[in-house]
């Protein structure tokens, strides 16, 4: 397979794999980092590739798996993920002020969310893919991954009732 | 429509709704104005558009780690290659009237001929300067005067 081919194959989910390292890490650098692994990896098990019926599903477990052992060992240094870009969401999608604030807002309960949620929320509700998909990406079966969409959804909504009732912004 | 969306949400918060059900979710907060009692649900729904559109903007690694297997093969026949070339234009105790130039020839004609040309001048000037050797006899030839003042030195003893 030549580089070409390989990254032919890749591009069109590269931005996924990003996504959801970024969920899991928040920090963008990390996250970019995190990326460049998971095709690195991917680069050099080249060969097996066409053997994968799904080479996207593969890199999001991967990229999954990859993030996990980031934050554990992260865990394990008792260090803290340093990040500072709440605010760097494409602020040209973002007509009012008003709208930007209550977006970081979304951000920061999605944040505080329990990883596997995160994971469930990043990849139905904003990469869309279907819960068959999810279920194979994520190695949990498709009851449980709705179950964990549901809590999630549930909480987002119970955090934002509460912020928008008290009008705190 | 309000309450399609209203069974669309409780359907989705037990995450029964499908992709095309969700996506009618996000057309309808995508809106500038949605029911009072949803607004809540407005920026969640936002934040899902605006996320989607994030990119990876690193630019992708060029060789993928691929490790360039150093060849020394090629390093050997570079070695030969240079030395090869360095024993082709060695050249031991080259002469060195091989480095004079012409110009540089005339240069020490000329400063021969001046050379020549002043020491003739020098020999001239001591040829006029030997008469002074003459005097130098003719000195001493004066001396015998001293041998006529002896006898007239006797004559004025006597007196």
């Amino acid at each position: 397979m030549t580089h070409l081919e390989f990254l032919n194959i890749v591009t069109p989910f590269k931005d996924k794999v990003f996504r959801l390292a970024k969920r899991l890490l928040v920090s963008r650098e990390e996250a970019e980092d995190a990326t460049q692994e998971v095709l690195i990896k991917l680069w050099k098990n080249k060969a097996k590739i066409k053997e994968y019926k799904n080479v996207e599903a593969f890199s999001m477990t991967m990229t999954k798996n990859f993030c996990f052992d980031k934050l554990k060992s992260k865990q394990a240094q008792n260090l803290k993920i340093v990040h500072s870009n709440y605010q760097d969401h494409n602020v040209s999608l973002q007509r009012e002020l008003e709208a930007r604030d209550s977006i970081n807002w979304v951000s920061k309960i999605m944040d505080e969310l329990p990883e596997q949620q995160k994971m469930v929320i990043q990849l139905r509700d904003i990469e869309q893919f279907e819960f068959k998909e999810i279920a194979k990406m994520l190695e949990m079966n498709e009851t449980a991954i709705r179950v964990a969409l549901s809590r999630a959804r549930k909480t987002i909504r119970e955090k934002l009732t509460k912020t928008h009732n008290y009008g705190v912004k | 429509m309000l309450n399609n969306i209203e069974n669309l949400l409780e359907k989705y918060n037990n995450g029964e709704t499908s992709l095309k059900e969700e996506q009618q979710l996000k057309d309808y907060f995508s809106q500038d104005t949605v029911a009072p009692h949803l607004e809540m649900y407005k920026p969640m729904f936002n934040y899902f558009l605006v996320n989607h559109q994030e990119t990876f903007t690193k630019p992708l690694p060029k060789t993928f780690g691929t490790k360039k297997v150093f060849n020394y093969k090629w390093l050997s026949v570079a070695a030969v290659a240079v030395l090869m070339v360095s024993v082709y234009f060695y050249k031991p105790f080259a002469p060195n009237e091989l480095s004079i130039t012409e110009a540089e020839k005339i240069e020490i004609n000329n400063a021969k001929e001046a050379l020549a040309i002043m020491s003739k001048h020098l020999n001239k000037g001591t040829a006029q300067v030997s008469y002074l050797n003459i005097i130098n006899k003719a000195g001493t030839q004066v001396d015998y005067l001293k041998e006529v003042t002896n006898p007239m030195n006797r004559l004025f003893k006597k007196l």
